[in-house]
């Protein structure tokens, strides 16, 4: 039986679980498959974590260099974000540049850590309008099983906790220092499949949806960023609801991010 | 190549014979092989060597992409091999560049020799190596673990390919360099073995070696790689005697 087959018969019994609001691993529509977070997973980064959501798996590492800062932000630091969804992941992702579903994924979790003043930009600049520090923010892809946005910023933002800034080995200062974290902002993002919304897709629930929305919240109570995406739609009744459903995901996320239980 | 700052050439040799790392000439840094590490690929293994992380995973027999490459003989073997941005002291560009593309061009090369690509004609073995973390070592990391991901995917194949580098210490010949000693040393020498035939698949080098250093190297590098062959077989055995590992996604 070809994929595009077998794919379609898996979104109508998906469709159909949803209307009796089960799930195809046995979740209910609000239930995250378990989480782990893994800090210092690669040492020759300056921060990094393996992040686990069920069996996705994605790992991001941070680099921080003494660079110069843009003329149109001469007092601050650069930050980049930057997403691999490598082949190795899933057998959807090609080599080559960057597709359109990789530049999504860099996007909105770039715009949630920004948005939420993760780190303090200004405290990264060296010399105004001459020299300061470029915050490289990686993520790779190692296994896509659905829901890579908010495994993505999960690894991102505990790397960014964990990480150091490496002012000894460029000469900028005497010591390496932490990298100072304001704000962490969680994702939450959740599918439409018919009248459920359910939290935390996996890669079918993913194909089978009819709509995905994330939401970004971050601790002092904010919505820092929200994305729509694939074909489908929400009422604001829906967004509402996602929204107050993202800020109690975000609670017990945040706490793992920071490496406790929670 | 060099961390930032590092400039002093460091003691490569005890007085006592020790490597900087405390090793034997001829020792091996710690192997952890993990195969079945991925949900998606049909077959994948994690390797942690020393201080090397490098995941591998393979798709196939599948769909030739491009589809020009396709031969109605045989299956095409496809192996990329890429450096992640942080694996390295000094942040890698992602993408490709020349020296992944040559790595991966030789590490294709070994598996095309040894897999039954006949057996799939009009199909490819992609094969994808993600290098982690680096340090020094990752081609012959990056072939163990894509040689355990190919015997995970049910490839047939003449035999598993152990892999190790040799090279040049403080004048002495010694078996896998780690970052320092492959830094400051005076040649490096990659090799991969078929270990039923005795025979290379890959063989690179880069440095000075005398004709006598050349053969010790090779000696070390095939008795390295049939102590590596060991802990690949069993961590295969390992795989598979407890039924698959994990569960549903």
């Amino acid at each position: 039986m070809s994929d595009e087959v077998s794919a379609e018969i898996l979104t109508t019994h998906i469709l159909d679980l949803a209307a009796e609001g089960k799930r195809l691993d046995g979740r209910g529509p609000n239930e995250y498959r378990p989480i782990t977070v893994e800090p210092g997973f690669v040492t020759t980064a300056d921060g990094s974590a393996l992040v686990r959501i069920g069996n996705t798996a994605v790992l991001s590492g941070i680099k921080l260099e003494p660079g110069k800062p843009f003329a149109d932000t001469p007092n601050a630091g650069v930050l980049t974000t930057n997403a691999e969804l490598i082949p190795l992941s899933n057998a959807i992702f090609e080599p080559g540049p960057p597709q359109p579903g990789a530049i999504e994924v860099s996007r909105v979790v770039d715009r949630a850590i920004r948005a939420a003043e993760t780190i303090d930009l200004a405290r990264l600049c060296v010399t105004p309008g001459e020299k300061s520090w470029v915050c490289y923010v990686d993520i790779h892809c190692l296994d896509h099983t659905g829901n890579l946005i908010d495994a993505a910023l999960m690894a991102a933002v505990s790397a960014l906790c964990h990480a150091t800034v490496p002012a000894k080995r460029f000469e900028v200062a005497e010591a390496d220092y932490p990298l100072a974290v304001n704000h962490i902002p969680i994702e939450c993002t959740f599918v439409r499949l018919g009248d459920a919304i359910v939290v935390d897709p996996t890669f079918d629930e993913e194909r089978a949806a009819q709509g995905r929305i994330t939401v970004a919240t971050d601790e002092v109570g904010r919505v820092v960023a929200m994305q729509k995406g694939l074909v489908g739609a929400f009422s604001p009744d829906d967004v509402k609801d996602v929204v107050r459903r993202a800020f109690r995901h975000g609670e017990r996320h945040r706490v793992l991010v920071k490496g406790g239980t929670p | 190549m060099g961390s930032v700052g590092a400039k002093e050439v460091p003691v490569l040799l005890s007085p006592e014979g020790l490597r900087i790392d405390g090793r034997q000439l001829n020792e091996l840094r710690p192997i952890r092989i993990q195969v079945g590490a991925l949900h998606n690929a049909d077959g994948s293994a994690f390797v942690e060597w020393g201080a090397n992380k490098v995941m591998a995973a393979v798709y196939g027999p599948r769909e030739v992409h491009p589809r020009h490459l396709q031969q109605n003989n045989k299956a095409v073997i496809q192996c990329k091999y890429n450096m992640a941005a942080f694996a390295v002291d000094e942040r890698k560009r992602p993408g490709l560049d020349r020296r992944s593309q040559e790595i991966s061009k030789v590490i294709g090369e070994a598996f095309e020799s040894v897999v039954f690509a006949e057996e799939y004609p009009r199909t490819s073995i992609d094969i994808y190596i993600e290098v982690l973390q680096a340090n020094a070592g990752t081609r012959c990391a990056g072939l163990v673990a894509a040689s355990m991901a190919l015997a995970d995917a049910g490839i047939p194949m003449v035999d598993l390919l152990p892999a190790v580098a040799v090279g040049k210490i403080a004048g002495k010949i010694a078996l896998d360099l780690k970052k320092e000693e492959d830094n400051f040393g005076d040649a490096d020498l990659p090799m991969a073995l078929v270990p039923q035939s005795g025979r290379l698949v890959l063989l690179q080098m880069e440095g000075h070696m005398t004709e006598d250093e050349l053969s010790q190297s090779l000696e070390l590098g095939v008795q390295g790689c049939r102590e590596i062959y060991e802990k690949m077989k069993q961590a295969l055995r390992e795989r598979y005697a407890t039924g698959p590992i994990g569960g549903s996604a």
